[in-house]
């Protein structure tokens, strides 16, 4: 995994995919990059191509109609890539998780790997940055305490 | 119009601005649109069938991941409707609490929204600072319900939380640091040639395309058809309360735009209102007891953001909705690309869909192109992102602003 | 409130004693159709006092189904329901597409997750569901 701690500890690109949520984590996520908390100056930006990111930030809880998609989406990525589920429908369902559901198709670490879950609905901008921190420091051996 | 050999390549299906995926087909013809067909259902999440295995107050959680950005507008729906079903009489009380979140929510929708249609058109620093003024609002929801979205403040009967009379001075401040700033952002826009030549007479809906479509909320204000349920039908506070509606009559983008901003500066005299109602009446009603909901069915409407969001109640006298129909105002306002698209250049295609604000949780954002003249996608490496910056850039040169605030 | 009741009374008039009009204790009104009358009443709610289609939505009785179109007059403060009765067994229903193209989304939203035929809707195919789901299996029937 060297190659992986030398291009995870650098400026990380990401690429947001929302596979059927409300967008209240995807608006979170956005802000992240805005001036309050401000991701760039760290060299972390979205990119509009999953094949230049090294960091895919999922949401939503991947109903039936968007699975396959992900799926292709997942395997058309230059790998190593990262997974980060964000928000409660991207870990486990959330409140969509339910027998009643005809949407419902399966987690989405049953879909693509899935490297870190950051649950909340939806986490804060503070919880999603050190969900990815935590992430990036694995790399590294460092706690990131 | 022959759709026949045609070629499609997905425009990235997902777009890191573009939040949910939505499905359009572009058919155009050379550089200009002919047609569009609107795919939907990527963001389907069976909510209306969730619904009917939920308590009635459980349901009011569920309503309120609809959306994330109108996240109280489902639940003010939703409660109206209920109310309405069984004739529950809210306090006073409970009335300005609501109006005040439902007006809050509405600033920090229209700011989001102004700071993305800059994005897609190239400013990006309207973009960063639409986000930046919208920050406080989203900490007075962290004060005043424990979180930024989802503040879950609407209840059967009355809200959750009170407001008390030691947070309004609080809620009265940054309201007051905000105005400025909205100003700042009206007037900016509007004295910005670039913009004007950018959005004006662009993505024009007529009085008899909003009919047709049955479009509503800022998209109809735009095109001067004055419709709000806040003041046809008045509900929680608006009929206690001095305000307007707010029109304009070209039906372009940039009226669009100006409707939203006006809107904003309209819900801040209303939340002015509504404090100075809190302050009168006695803190700590917040609800009336509701024990069971009888037989019999409900409508309740709220003018949320984007327009008249619908829901439908049905009951049988048990702790279950028997039916729960949802409608969400994009519902409406979405399929008037239909109108409005065509004629246009695909510079301008991401604009007029960015214009009529569709809730992203309702629309997907993968646009396909058909070209009918070359039989093929016109577009290699450029997306129609890129157009419309680029013809923001060139109108820029045009006019000789080498210097623009963007 | 008398301007509201002059308006009831001009669409009771208009229509006769053919159409039963009830009045919601919370203010709504209602009109119970057969599906022959509905194009008609349609066509007159929109052309003839202005009223704006807010959308339609459709309940599985168990012994037939009720579809319910929502009309609102903004400026006269009166919200007006159509309720139509449609059998359990192949309900149908002639379409309002041609009357008013935003009928199209809800129409074919109705078709697929409850399993009514609209006569003379043009699109046929799956809005929110997707492509491969099964014939026959409309998620919002009652079981």
């Amino acid at each position: 995994m060297s190659i992986a701690s030398r291009i995870f500890t650098k400026s990380i690109w990401v690429f947001h995919l929302s596979t059927g949520s409300c967008n209240n984590c995807d608006i979170e996520i956005l802000d992240c990059l805005t001036p309050k908390h401000d991701l760039e100056r760290f060299g972390i930006t979205l990119v509009g191509s999953i094949r230049h990111a090294d960091l895919l930030l999922v949401t939503g809880f991947c109903t039936k109609k968007n699975a396959p998609r992900v799926k292709t989406l997942y395997e058309q990525a230059s790998k190593p890539l990262l997974v980060a589920a964000v928000g409660a429908c991207a870990c486990t369902g959330g409140i969509f998780r339910d027998d009643r559901n005809y949407c419902w198709n399966a987690p989405l670490s049953e879909v693509i790997p899935v490297d870190l879950f950051i649950p909340g609905c939806p986490p804060k901008p503070e919880a999603m940055i050190s969900g990815i921190v935590t992430l990036l420091h694995s790399f590294t051996g460092r706690n990131s305490k | 119009m022959s759709k026949k050999r045609t070629v499609s390549v997905p425009l990235g299906p997902y777009h890191p601005l573009f939040e949910e995926p939505e499905f359009f087909n572009l058919y155009c013809d050379g550089e200009r649109v002919v047609d569009v067909e609107w795919k939907a259902g990527y963001n389907h999440r069976g909510i209306e069938k969730l619904s009917e295995g939920k308590h009635w107050d459980q349901v009011i959680f569920l309503v309120e991941r609809i959306c994330g950005i109108c996240s109280t507008s489902h639940p003010f729906a939703y409660v109206n409707a209920v109310e309405n079903l069984a004739g529950i009489e809210i306090p006073d009380r409970v009335r300005y609490i609501r109006s005040l979140v439902g007006e809050l929510e509405r600033i920090h929708s229209h700011l989001l929204w102004l700071g993305l249609a800059g994005h897609f058109l190239g400013y990006n620093t309207v973009f960063m600072w639409a986000w930046k003024y919208r920050e406080p609002i989203l900490d007075l929801f962290e004060e005043i319900s424990g979180s930024r979205q989802n503040y879950a403040m609407m209840k059967i009967g009355g809200v959750r939380r009170d407001i008390p009379i030691a947070k309004i001075p609080l809620i009265e401040k940054s309201i007051a640091d905000l105005s400025p700033k909205l100003e700042m952002l009206s007037s900016a826009i509007l004295d910005d040639p670039v913009l004007s030549a950018r959005l004006k007479g662009v993505g024009i809906l007529s009085k008899e395309d909003i009919s047709l479509f049955g479009a509503i909320g800022p998209v109809a204000r735009a095109s001067g058809v004055a419709i709000d349920v806040r003041k046809d039908f008045p509900y929680a506070a608006y009929g206690m309360v001095d305000w307007k509606v707010i029109t304009r009559e070209e039906g372009d983008v940039l009226a669009k735009a100006m409707v939203r901003l006006e809107e904003c500066m309209e819900s801040i005299h209303i939340i002015r209102q509504c404090l100075l109602g809190l302050k009168r009446v006695p803190e700590g009603n917040i609800g009336v007891e509701v024990r069971d909901i009888p037989g019999g069915e409900g409508i309740g409407r709220h003018e949320a953001p984007r327009g008249e969001c619908f829901h439908y109640v049905k009951s049988d006298g048990s702790n279950q909705p028997v039916r729960h129909k949802i409608r969400a105002p994009s519902f409406m306002n979405v399929p008037t690309f239909m109108a409005s698209c065509v004629g246009h250049t695909l510079s301008d295609v991401t604009i007029i869909l960015a214009g009529v604000d569709p809730c992203y949780c309702c629309t997907e954002r993968m646009i396909r192109l058909f070209d009918l003249q070359r039989h093929s996608l016109s577009v290699s490496d450029s997306s129609l992102l890129e157009r419309s910056r680029q013809k923001t850039r060139s109108i820029a040169a045009q006019l000789g602003r080498k210097k623009v605030w963007k | 409130m008398k301007e509201k009741k002059l308006f009831i009374d001009s669409i009771k008039k208009s229509f006769g004693r053919n159409f039963l009009i009830e009045k919601e204790s919370s203010g709504r009104w209602y009109i119970s159709l057969k599906k022959g009358q509905l194009r008609e009443v349609v066509s007159f709610l929109l052309k003839e006092k202005g009223f704006r289609f807010s959308t339609a939505s459709a309940v599985d009785l168990l012994h037939a189904f009720e579809i319910l179109y929502h009309f609102s007059a903004d400026r006269e403060g009166i919200f007006l329901s159509l309720r139509l009765s449609l059998k359990r067994e192949r309900p149908s229903i002639p379409s309002l597409s041609n009357l008013l193209p935003c009928a199209l989304f809800i129409e074919r939203e109705m078709r697929e997750l409850m399993g009514i035929f609209f006569e003379g809707h043009p699109d046929k195919k799956n809005l929110l569901l997707p492509d491969d789901w099964p014939k026959g299996n409309y998620p919002l029937r009652k079981p």
